[in-house]
């Protein structure tokens, strides 16, 4: 845990008048699981996009698995995975049919290609469902092909928008699972939440509230501080704060 | 170049998979070919005339007769009254009046100067135009034999002095079915090349599947390249459905180079194509881009000489035609395939188009933003 | 009823908050009205032509100048041999080659017929048909002065009635105006219903206390509005920038559109029952909307020249029945007794599309 693996300074984003995240400080070690959480509207969204290349910052540094979002952008690419909050796969196409186009655009060699989707269609026990379509399989299957899907071309971070949303308990479970093991491969992983349990899963986490990161910390620091018994009451405590 | 290939296959498989995509590319040629090509035509055929004879005489008949002779016309009434005459034009039961007043035969026959009226029914212009064009044929063409047969008038007959013969050249049965039949294959390729890869990345962009996209190292050209290129071959597959069944059905004359036609085909739906793509970089859901393609394609199409001589428009449209591909194929289309035009007459079409399709490629690559 | 409100409000922001769509459905029907009105005219001019003289004088050279002077025609070329005629036919730029045969003066003045050709470019027939009638025409004057005025033997007075100069405006606005509401009231509506239905918005919709119908009606409301708007739009221009009046009665043709974009929304909503993408919600009104608009209405083409079938079929099109009302309360200037039929066809259509839509809905909910 020692390599930073992104590391912000001063980032701000604003849309016209409004500014959407205010001077953002933070860095995320490689391997870590780092939780970036926030109320709906505190500016999760626009930063998740800004590291993973999507969006330009309006002022700040960003490094994301040692390049730089203003100028490196399609490198940085290369080197991270994303699965948005919004379902991405094609619902029209097969499991392998979807496996095989991203990472045939991530230039993953035929073979390769082969191995990947056999080696995930059997670690997921889908082989029955090799043919169907996306849109035929349960939604709780589909997140976590899309979150295979978004690792198949072995990248350094991994970002995911709200993976969980959705989901039951049982699956979400199963969800973490999957993130533990690509952690303990190497890999860091950069997830926002709403589910204040899942919090407590991660190495560290970060608070957002109105473009501004109010805490960060390891979650059993956050609880001490706060006097909170759980992750939840430690949000609820920080959002009263930013009422007053 | 890999990844360009698998956005193609990407995109065929979900063509394939689209349960009214597919019939539509097969229904689409058959329709258009099969029922509108029937109901697109300005053949004169069923011209309703209403007599009016006020003269009874044997060349006031000659004349009528004359008429009824003609391919052209449908005897729709015969009366004495114009009144009666009105009242059917108002229904909109007669095209034209013949109105032959009394002393019409006396007059010829005494070799003396008459008149005649015709009264057109001119709300659709185009048609009265070539009612009129064709009433005066009949009649000068009566004019004509009268003179013959009477031989005393020759040297007043006004044609007399000239013997003009006319030739219709690449066509020479009038065939209006051949003239549209091209126009129609330009509007269905257009609609297919344009629209499809165009809503298809829209669509993306309003289900969100685009984002996934954009956080891959993809290059802007190839993902467009691959948008593009499938719709492309489907589009070339309509082009050659479509003759076909025009050959079959309408035997309809493919006089120049077949490859000189798909060649230029090819260069067309590039221009097309990259048209229809930049749309879709500036706008965000389906209902915008097909309202956009509804009133580009209704101005291209109308100022692309379908219906009418683009010669005969005002200096600005055709001007403005420039920028109309439609314009370019509609003109090279017909020239391959009626008059059996060569490379060298369509050459200057042709590096208009290629330029036009490099500039406007180029133009929707630049305008897609991967990042916001 | 204060929700209902509510979603009406949303759907005209909805359209509202996004200019272009705005800056279209407003565009389009002024853009079609200039291009009908100035492009797609049904005037002959600037027609290309070349001459090919074999006869060089003065008679030759007269006629050609009057071809020229008609304003109808364009000489681009003056050829020199029959084996040009071809090649400039081919580069497409030369729609009429007229060919005078040698010594044409000579003959006319020994009184013998002079020969001329006119070879016409017929890949579009009809120009051709109109080009050489009117060549013909020009020559025949020539030959009426080359006589001294010699009384033609039958002169016809031709009259156009209802449209002296021959203007396509008497077409173009009843048939833009027919082709404007459909595209509105018809495609639009289609195509924004189906789209809640591809978003999946339509369930939470259809969960909240509004009633379906509402929703329908919440949708249609705005497109009515614009429909609206756009006819009286399109009868403004016509009457300003081309002059055509409206004889009849304007209330009288004002209630026949609402009674047409009434119709054209019930079959919106009908195609919407049936599609649930917006794609295909966009191909059925393309296939069974524009083009039938268009082609099979008497919009452009008389539907008498039609096969029979397609005449048949031409009666189950609604544009057909609105294009002869407006064109006998705007240029005929009649009144009810001759549209009472067509306005009736039109109610019966609109109910038939209106249960049709209703029963489809109902399967669906169930």
């Amino acid at each position: 845990m020692h390599a930073k693996h992104i590391v912000v300074r001063g980032l701000t984003k604003k849309f016209g008048d409004f500014t959407a995240i205010d001077q953002l400080n933070f860095d995320v070690f490689s391997g870590e699981i780092f939780g970036f959480l926030g109320a709906n509207g505190a500016g999760k969204t626009t930063a998740i996009k800004i590291l993973c290349g999507l969006s330009y910052p309006s002022s700040g540094e960003v490094n994301v698995a040692g390049f730089d979002v203003y100028t490196q952008t399609e490198q940085l690419k290369m080197n991270i995975g994303y699965m948005s909050q919004k379902f991405s796969l094609y619902e029209d196409m097969t499991i392998y049919e979807n496996i095989r186009f991203y990472g045939g655009i991530y230039g993953l060699g035929r073979k390769e290609l082969h191995a990947k989707s056999e080696q995930l269609i059997r670690k997921f026990g889908l082989v029955n469902e090799r043919n169907s379509l996306i849109a035929d399989i349960p939604q709780g299957w589909k997140q976590k092909i899309a979150f295979s899907i978004a690792i198949l071309h072995d990248p350094k971070i991994i970002f995911l928008d709200e993976p969980t949303g959705g989901v039951d308990p049982i699956t979400r479970r199963q969800f973490w699972e999957l993130i533990y093991e690509v952690s303990g491969n190497g890999i860091t992983v950069f997830v926002t939440t709403h589910y204040m349990d899942e919090a407590e899963y991660c190495h560290r986490v970060s608070i957002m509230d109105e473009g501004k990161i109010v805490a960060i910390d390891t979650p059993n620091n956050l609880k001490s501080s706060f006097g909170a018994a759980n992750m939840d009451e430690v949000f609820v405590k920080i959002a009263r704060g930013a009422e007053k | 170049m890999r990844t360009i290939f698998y956005i193609i296959q990407k995109e065929f498989i979900q063509v394939i998979r689209n349960r009214v995509m597919l019939p539509m590319m097969i229904i689409m040629p058959i329709f258009q070919m099969l029922v509108l090509l029937y109901a697109a035509t300005l053949e004169m055929k069923h011209i309703e005339l209403f007599v009016v004879d006020n003269d009874h005489t044997e060349a006031s008949r000659t004349l009528v007769s004359k008429f009824e002779g003609s391919s052209f016309y449908m005897l729709s009434g015969y009366s004495a009254s114009i009144k009666e005459a009105e009242k059917q034009m108002k229904n909109d039961k007669t095209d034209i009046i013949l109105n032959i007043s009394k002393g019409f035969g006396e007059s010829l026959s005494r070799g003396e100067g008459t008149d005649i009226q015709l009264l057109i029914n001119a709300i659709n212009g185009t048609k009265a135009g070539l009612i009129n064009a064709y009433s005066l044929n009949v009649i000068s063409q009566f004019v004509g034999e009268y003179a013959k047969n009477k031989g005393t008038i020759v040297e007043q007959s006004s044609s007399a002095g000239l013997d003009i013969r006319y030739r219709y050249w690449f066509n020479p049965e009038l065939n209006f079915k051949h003239f549209m039949l091209p126009g129609l294959l330009v509007i269905l390729v257009t609609v297919m090349g344009m629209a499809l890869s165009a809503i298809s990345f829209v669509k993306e962009k309003e289900l969100g599947t685009i984002e996934q996209i954009n956080v891959t190292p993809i290059r802007k050209y190839q993902f467009l390249a691959g948008k593009l290129l499938p719709f492309w071959i489907i589009a070339l597959f309509e082009l050659a459905f479509g003759l076909t069944i025009g050959r079959i059905f309408f035997d309809i004359p493919i006089r120049g180079s077949l490859f000189l036609l798909f060649g230029f085909s090819s260069v067309y739906l590039l221009t097309v194509m990259g048209i229809g793509l930049f749309f879709s970089t500036i706008t965000r859901t389906q209902q915008q881009i097909m309202l956009l393609f509804f009133f580009f394609n209704i101005v291209f199409i109308l100022m692309s000489g379908i219906f009418t001589p683009v010669e005969s428009m005002p200096q600005w449209a055709q001007t403005a035609n420039i920028l109309n591909p439609l314009a370019y194929f509609m003109r090279v289309i017909r020239m391959i395939m009626l008059k059996g035009s060569g490379l060298q007459d369509i050459l200057k079409e042709l590096i208009s188009l290629s330029v036009y399709a490099i500039l406007i490629l180029s133009l929707a690559v630049w305008r897609y933003r991967k990042t916001s | 009823m204060k929700s209902f409100y509510g979603f009406i409000r949303k759907e005209f922001l909805h359209i509202f908050r996004d200019p272009r769509t705005l800056l279209i459905l407003f565009g389009m029907p002024i853009a079609q009205i200039m291009i009908f009105g100035y492009v797609v005219t049904n005037e002959i001019r600037d027609i290309p032509i070349a001459i090919l003289d074999q006869s060089k004088d003065q008679a030759t050279r007269e006629i050609g100048n009057k071809l020229i002077s008609s304003g109808y025609f364009n000489l681009v070329m003056n050829l020199t041999s029959l084996d040009e005629v071809e090649p400039a036919m081919k580069r497409g730029n030369v729609k009429e080659v007229i060919v005078f045969e040698p010594d044409f003066r000579k003959k006319l003045e020994s009184g013998i017929p002079g020969s001329v050709q006119i070879i016409a470019d017929a890949s579009d027939p009809n120009t051709a048909n109109l080009i050489v009638n009117y060549t013909f025409g020009i020559m025949q004057d020539y030959m009426k002065q080359y006589q001294q005025g010699k009384p033609n033997i039958i002169t016809p007075e031709v009259r156009m009635i209802y449209n002296e100069g021959l203007k396509g405006v008497y077409m173009f606005v009843p048939g833009t105006m027919a082709l404007i509401l459909m595209l509105i009231s018809a495609m639009m509506t289609s195509i924004s219903i189906s789209r809640e239905k591809e978003l999946g918005t339509m369930e939470v919709l259809m969960v909240s206390p509004i009633k379906p119908f509402q929703i329908v009606v919440g949708k249609v409301v705005p497109y009515i509005v614009l429909s609206f708007i756009n006819a009286v739009v399109i009868i403004l221009l016509g009457f300003f920038v081309f002059g055509l009046p409206v004889k009849g009665s304007l209330i009288l043709l004002l209630l026949e559109s609402l009674l047409f974009i009434s119709l054209a929304l019930s079959l919106g909503i009908l195609i919407s029952t049936v599609s649930n993408s917006q794609m295909v919600a966009m191909f059925i009104s393309l296939l069974g909307l524009m083009l039938p608009t268009i082609l099979l209405s008497g919009f452009i083409y008389p539907i008498e020249n039609m096969p029979l079938v397609l005449q048949l079929i031409s009666n189950l099109m609604p544009p057909k029945w609105f294009i002869i009302v407006i064109k006998n309360i705007m240029i005929k200037g009649e009144g009810w007794q001759y549209i009472w039929k067509e306005t009736l066809i039109m109610i019966g259509m609109t109910a038939f599309f209106l249960l049709v839509a209703i029963r489809k809905f109902k399967i669906r909910l169930e």
